[in-house]
C-alpha cells in the first residue's frame, strides 16, 4: 500500500531513530511512504495552549497538501497525530470555522485523507500474520510494558485509535515479535509532555513513578510510539538505573533482522545495548 | 456585559461547563493535580462564582498539560482540557499574563521558531527559550550529549513556501 507520510519536526531531529525505523519497517512490510510536499509544523502543544485558530490552521495546511494524493496519511508522532485528528474533528463539525480556516490557509479542505498512526496501519491493514511472517529473531527474554501515553488515545471520540483506558494494539504487535509483554496499569498515564523544559522537576517526578511501576510489573524495558514520551522516559528519570526505552519500530526492525537497530540504540540516553546483548538479541 | 461563565462557555463552544456536578473524576485522574493550587473541578466552580482574576492569574491553568484524561472520563462531557486552553488564551488576551512565566515563554519560543522556518529546529528553539527565560545552564550536559550523537543540527530542512506559513500567523494573530 502507498501512504502519504508526515514525519513532523521531532523525527528530523531528536527522534531521528524513530523516523529511520518507521521507514525501514514500512519498506519491509510493503508500505510505500510518500512524504507530504513541503510540510510544516503542526503547532503542537504551544499552538493550542495559546491560540485556537492557529492550532487548527497549521495542521490544516498539511492536510490540504496531503489531499492532493488520494491516500491515507501516516503520522508516527503521537503529538502530531493528535493535532491532526483534532483539526479534522473541528473542521468537520464547524462549517463556519472551516470556511475561515480555508481562507487563512488558502485552499479547500475536503476531509478526504484518513489520518493514521503506523500501529493502526500495521495491525489493521498489513495484519499481524503478515508481520509474524517477517520475524526472524524472536525477542525472547525481552519483557516490555507498552506505554501509549496520552496523545494517541485521547479524547477517544477524536482519536478513534484503540480503547482509551486499556489499549491493546501495541501489546499485540510486541507479542508477535516474540516479546514477553508485561501487563500494567500505567499504559495511558501522562509523562508530563512539553513541561519537560519549563517545569522539569514535575516531569522527573512523573517519569520516576512510571519507571517504578514498570519495574514492579516485572518489565525490563518500556516501549512507546511517541517522541515526547521517549524523550521524557529516556532522559528524565532521576534514578541512575532508568529502564531502557524503545520505539516499537526499532524492536520490529530488530526482530525482522534488519540493518540499523544497533546504530539507533546508540542514540538513546539510556543505552539499551547491554540488556539486548545479555539476552543475545544483539 | 457578559459574565465570566458566559464568556468561557462561548469560547469553548461546546457543552456548557455548568453541567459539571462535581463528581471530581477529572481531579482524581489529573496527573498534574498534585502541582496545582486549584483542582480542575474547583476551577469550574470558581468560574461560576465569577472569580475571573483569581482563575486567570492562577498557575493551575498553565500547569494543565492537555493529557485529556478529564474529558475522556467526564460523565457529563465537560471539556475541561479545552476550558484550560480557553482560560490561558483569555489570560494572554486580557494582559494578565502567565503565573508560570517559563511555560508561556516556552510556547512563545516554540511558535516563533515555526514562524521563522516553518518547522521546529530544536537547538535554535532551545537557545531562544533559554535567552527568554534566563534559565541558561540547565540540561547542558544532555544537550552536548545529543549534539555529539548528531541529534541536534542547526541546519535542519525548512518549509520552502514560508509565505503561506507567515500568512497563517498573521491571519490568526490575536488582537
Amino acid at each position: 500500500m502507498k501512504v502519504s507520510y508526515y514525519p513532523g519536526c521531532s523525527l528530523h531531529g531528536t527522534a531521528k531513530e524513530y523516523d529511520q525505523s518507521v521507514r525501514s519497517v514500512s519498506h519491509a512490510l510493503g508500505i510505500e511512504l510518500e512524504e507530504i510536499e513541503d510540510w510544516s509544523c503542526c503547532g503542537a502543544t504551544s499552538a493550542h495552549s495559546t491560540n485556537f485558530k492557529l492550532s487548527i490552521a497549521l495542521p490544516a495546511r498539511n492536510l490540504i497538501a496531503a489531499e492532493k494524493k488520494a491516500q491515507d496519511v501516516m503520522i508516527p508522532c503521537a503529538a502530531c497525530f493528535n493535532r491532526f485528528k483534532t483539526a479534522e474533528h473541528h473542521l468537520s463539525q464547524d462549517p463556519e470555522l472551516k470556511a475561515e480556516i480555508e481562507e487563512i490557509v488558502g485552499g479547500r479542505y475536503q476531509g478526504s485523507a484518513a489520518i493514521r498512526n503506523p500501529i493502526d496501519i500495521i495491525v489493521r491493514d498489513i495484519g499481524l500474520e503478515a508481520l509474524a511472517a517477517k520475524v526472524v529473531k524472536r525477542l525472547a527474554g525481552l519483557k516490555p510494558v507498552s506505554y501509549y501515553g496520552c496523545l494517541l488515545l485521547r479524547p477517544p471520540d477524536v482519536c478513534r485509535f484503540d480503547d482509551a483506558e486499556n489499549p491493546v494494539l501495541l501489546d499485540r504487535i510486541l507479542a508477535v515479535l516474540g516479546a514477553e509483554v508485561r501487563p500494567w496499569s500505567f499504559k495511558t498515564d501522562c509523562c508530563g509532555g512539553s513541561l519537560t523544559i519549563s517545569k522539569t522537576e514535575i516531569v522527573v517526578r512523573m517519569v520516576d513513578k512510571l519507571m517504578e511501576m514498570a519495574r514492579e510489573a516485572g518489565a525490563n524495558c518500556l516501549v512507546t510510539a511517541c517522541p515526547v514520551c521517549m524523550a521524557n522516559l529516556d532522559m528524565r528519570s532521576s534514578k541512575d538505573a532508568g529502564l531502557p526505552v524503545f520505539y516499537f519500530t526499532e524492536l520490529a526492525a530488530l526482530a525482522m533482522g534488519q540493518e540499523g537497530p544497533e546504530g539507533w540504540f546508540r542514540l538513546h540516553r539510556t543505552d539499551p545495548r547491554p540488556l539486548l546483548k545479555g539476552l543475545q538479541l544483539l | 456585559m457578559k459574565t465570566f461563565l458566559e464568556e468561557v462557555n462561548e469560547k469553548i463552544n461546546g457543552v456548557p461547563i455548568q453541567r459539571c456536578y462535581h463528581c471530581r473524576k477529572c481531579t482524581a485522574g489529573c496527573p498534574m493535580a498534585f502541582a496545582m493550587e486549584h483542582n480542575p473541578n474547583r476551577v469550574v466552580k470558581m468560574i461560576q462564582m465569577e472569580k475571573r482574576e483569581e482563575v486567570l492569574a492562577s498557575g493551575t491553568i498553565w500547569l494543565c498539560v492537555s493529557c485529556e484524561t478529564c474529558i475522556t472520563r467526564c460523565p457529563n462531557e465537560v471539556d475541561i482540557a479545552r476550558m484550560m486552553d480557553v482560560l490561558r488564551q483569555m489570560a494572554i488576551e486580557t494582559g494578565v499574563g502567565a503565573k508560570e512565566k517559563n511555560i508561556l515563554k516556552f510556547h512563545e519560543a516554540f511558535l516563533a521558531n515555526i514562524r521563522m522556518g516553518g518547522r521546529i529546529n530544536e537547538p535554535t528553539m532551545m537557545v531562544h527559550y533559554k535567552l527568554k527565560s534566563g534559565d541558561l545552564f540547565s540540561d547542558m550536559a544532555m544537550g552536548i550529549d545529543m549534539f555529539r550523537k548528531g541529534k541536534l543540527s542547526l541546519i535542519s530542512p525548512r518549509t520552502r513556501d514560508m509565505k503561506s506559513v507567515r500568512r497563517i500567523f498573521e491571519k490568526t494573530r490575536q488582537s
